[in-house]
């Protein structure tokens, strides 16, 4: 069988590959995918303790992380395809209007 | 076997990964994390959580992604595929990044309580009724709150997305 400590450290590369994306890629569009990566990883997490200690939790709160990733995304896209509508970008850091 | 089928999945899954973050044109990012998304459901199978990789395969695969690639399509990228790849002047992002890394690394390495090898003794039965009534019975209300905020996220993008009247 796999070690658990193997999936764990899948789950570690590849948050850190997306943590990578979220803050050296300037590009809107690739550093929303980038968040998608890091909450898959850490559902990989969720759904190997949940196996490797025999309790359900594990996969039930990588239903909800699902879920909300789902409407994370639908608002985010909407979010991008107003801000683009108003202000011909894709760079995060050209969007400044709320000096963030 | 399982062993192998692990190395494999990993091994494209964090490939992809870094195409995703790598490539220029966010089209590639988009298939590129369509794989890596496929390939974590495969190790969700390993995991023996069936429901969970076909649920990640509809949600992400079926409409994560079409959304995003229906968005490149509305949103002209050719000038985000000629901008530089690096901006210079983020060395302490980088400095952060390695340092995580290593932390978590060592931290996983080092402790002992990862070293479990054979998962703990399945409980017998249908694992996917007892996941289910764990679901809907002592889990309800979250589930509930988990489409409420599902309903909000679709209100509020047709809302975002529609053109302003006038």
């Amino acid at each position: 069988m796999v070690p658990l400590s193997w999936y764990i450290l899948l789950g570690v590369v590849l948050f850190v590959i997306g943590a990578a994306g979220v803050l050296l890629r300037r590009n809107i569009l690739v550093v929303l995918m980038s968040l998608e990566l890091l909450l898959n990883s850490v559902n990989i997490n969720f759904i190997a303790f949940g196996r490797y200690y025999a309790d359900f939790r594990g996969q039930i709160f990588a239903i909800f992380v699902i879920a909300t990733t789902a409407a994370e995304v639908a608002v985010a896209l909407g979010i991008l395809v107003a801000l683009v509508r108003n202000k011909a970008t894709l760079k995060v850091d050209d969007v400044t209007v709320m000096k963030g | 076997m399982d062993q192998g089928f692990f190395l494999l999945f990993a091994a494209v899954s964090v490939i992809t990964a870094l195409t995703v973050v790598l490539a220029r044109n966010p089209v590639h990012s988009a298939l590129a994390l369509m794989a890596c998304f496929l390939q974590v459901s495969a190790i969700f199978v390993l995991l023996g959580a069936p429901l969970l990789a076909v649920i990640q395969i509809f949600v992400y695969v079926g409409a994560i992604m079409v959304l995003f690639l229906f968005v490149i399509m509305m949103i002209d990228v050719r000038e985000a595929v000629l901008q530089r790849f690096l901006p210079g002047g983020n060395l302490p992002a980088l400095v952060l990044l390695v340092l995580l890394g290593v932390e978590m690394l060592v931290l996983v390495l080092w402790s002992d309580r990862f070293s479990a090898t054979e998962p703990a003794a399945i409980r017998g039965g249908d694992e996917i009724r007892e996941l289910s009534t764990a679901l809907f019975a002592d889990y309800l209300l979250p589930f509930e709150v988990a489409s409420v905020i599902l309903l909000a996220a679709l209100v509020g993008a047709i809302v975002l997305a529609r053109k302003e009247p006038g």
